[in-house]
């Protein structure tokens, strides 16, 4: 059973802070590190497995200092994101490799074991240069695995990988976590995430935006205002209906540009004064407006011709998360 | 010293490509010194010029500065070196290990095919053909040491390396007498032409630095150089991730 403790951990590079007074504890079962690409995650990792200094604060482990102290691999299993693994050995040569500089009393059976663990044991002796990216994935995560450590630290392990690879792999942290390892491991896909992760930190733009259980996580992230673009034949009295429901908070009518060659393309489409636009709604509760809004058209005797979430890139999901 | 880590530098050092670099250079030592041996005959002033100019002066370094920087520099540049960074291993046995395995290779594949060239070219006369491989294991031990370290320090060794054996040893050098006295060539030469002997001078076997310097000199370059690059290991920063 180990901890892995940061406390208000910050790391800037030059004049770009990556990692800004992040406090967090990971202790045994998985832990998913959620945030879009550039949010700090990598940068943490690489604090918790000892190959960067945090520029203040402190990150221990089980209370004893990880960087400059080589001791800690002796609990600590990393499984790094590249892909380069000294190619020219093979699966097995790799691993064992892994466990003889682990100076481990028996390597072969360390070995064997580790690869038994990712069932990697009947392309073990292929070289690493034929192995898919699933299987790459597999033997990193055997090399990690070799000395039987506590801790296991997995930087995006599902990229790249097709859906059969990424359930496997799933399976496999699910019942590392049940061992009770502490694992973690990060991701910019909530879905991966909330599948196997008990606990998720979610860091955005360095900052550390929420944590907590994935339900709570989920809840923040569909509850949040929703924006959508609507498109009908009659915007205006659509409006009205909406905001009559309450299903919104605001709602905005949206001229068109392009009059013309958009009536052109879409007859039949105008708002209530013949112009071409569409709607932009703020929807307070998304599962609510979505249920609601065929049902509103219905009763007005309006046509949807279009609904579509107008934000609903990662970035302004985990924006919400920050700045609420 | 670790086994495991010196196993995979061999590998990495000797696998794919790099071991016909690493062949090229001495294979043209001993093909020249074969057809000078044959058209020539034996001659000591031919010997003292190829296996100065061509052996010393060209071979010994860019051999130095594959080994050197090859021994790490491929590893940090792909981020392999996490494998070898994530255990439970002193920095310093990582980074001493990968000099003793560059110096084995410096000395199978540049000593020895000096001291075969020499033999070659005009058997045992002079001690030449041993000071000359005595002088490019010696000078091999420092280019691997200071290349290694450079190669831990920067992504651009292979660069900075090329600069100071091409440009700095032997172009600056020639111009600049100065500039010999910091030069790994002119240390070497200098346990080179100590061991030919009084003959040294007449063979036109010359160095700018006398061996009570120059051995010192050697010696703190490659101690520093280790631990130098041991320590900067240490703090060795993966980039390439993000």
């Amino acid at each position: 059973m180990s901890v892995l403790r940061l406390e208000s951990v910050s790391r800037w590079y030059g004049n770009v802070v990556a990692v800004n007074d992040v406090t967090m504890t990971i202790g045994p079962g998985i832990t998913g590190l959620l945030g879009p690409n550039g949010a700090g995650k990598s940068t943490l990792i690489h604090m918790m497995g000892g190959f960067l200094a945090p520029s203040s604060g402190s990150v221990t482990l089980d209370g004893e200092r990880v960087w400059h102290n080589e001791s800690i691999y002796r609990q600590v299993g990393l499984v790094p994101e590249r892909e380069a693994m000294y190619d020219v050995v093979s699966g097995w040569s790799f691993t064992l490799a892994n466990a003889r500089l682990h100076q481990l009393p028996d390597p072969e059976a360390a070995a064997r074991r580790a690869l038994e663990v990712v069932e990697m044991t009947d392309a073990a002796d292929r070289d690493i240069s034929t192995y898919s990216k699933g299987m790459k994935q597999r033997v990193k995560m055997a090399s990690a695995l070799v000395h039987d450590p506590s801790v296991l630290l997995l930087d995006e392990p599902f990229n790249g990988m097709d859906p059969r690879q990424r359930l496997h792999l799933m399976e496999l942290l699910r019942s590392m976590g049940e061992q009770g390892r502490t694992v973690l491991f990060s991701s910019h896909i909530l879905e991966e995430v909330e599948q196997v992760a008990g606990t998720i930190e979610v860091m955005v733009a360095g900052r550390h935006a929420a944590s907590g259980d994935f339900r709570e996580i989920r809840r923040l992230m569909t509850e949040r205002p929703h924006l959508y673009t609507v498109q009908s034949s009659d915007d205006r009295a659509l409006a009205a209906l909406v905001i009559a429901d309450g299903c919104a908070s605001a709602v905005e009518l949206v001229a068109a540009d392009a009059g013309v060659s958009s009536a052109a393309a879409r007859p039949g489409h105008a708002t209530g004064e013949g112009e071409v636009g569409s709607l932009r709604v703020q929807a307070t509760d998304y599962g609510r407006f979505a249920h609601v809004l065929p049902r509103l058209a219905r009763e007005g005797d309006i046509r949807l011709f279009q609904v579509s979430p107008a934000d609903e890139s990662l970035e302004s999901v985990f924006g919400y998360l920050v700045n609420r | 010293m670790n086994r495991t880590v010196a196993l995979l530098t061999v590998r990495t050092l000797l696998g794919r490509r790099r071991a016909w670099l690493l062949l090229a250079l001495p294979a043209v030592l001993l093909l020249l010194s074969v057809v000078i041996r044959l058209t020539v005959g034996s001659d000591e002033d031919v010997t003292v010029g190829l296996l100065g100019a061509f052996a010393l002066a060209t071979v010994v370094p860019l051999l130095g500065l594959i080994a050197g920087t090859g021994a790490i520099g491929a590893e940090i540049d792909d981020g392999s070196i996490v494998y070898l960074l994530s255990k439970p291993l002193s920095r310093q046995t990582i980074v001493t290990t990968k000099l003793a395995v560059a110096v084995a290779v410096i000395a199978g594949f540049a000593a020895v095919p000096v001291l075969v060239a020499g033999f070659v070219l005009s058997g045992a006369a002079d001690r030449l053909a041993v000071a000359y491989a005595l002088g490019a294991l010696i000078a091999g031990v420092a280019y691997c040491a200071l290349f290694l370290m450079v190669a831990v320090l920067t992504r651009n060794a292979v660069v900075i390396g090329l600069l100071y054996a091409l440009v700095w040893e032997s172009l600056v050098g020639s111009f600049v007498p100065g500039a010999q006295a910091l030069s790994i060539q002119q240390w070497s030469l200098s346990v080179t032409r100590a061991v030919v002997g009084p003959a040294a001078e007449g063979l036109g076997v010359t160095s700018a630095v006398r061996p009570a310097v120059a051995v010192p000199l050697l010696v703190l370059l490659v101690v520093g150089a280790t631990l130098a690059a041991g320590r900067r290991l240490r703090s060795l920063r993966l980039t390439g991730d993000e």
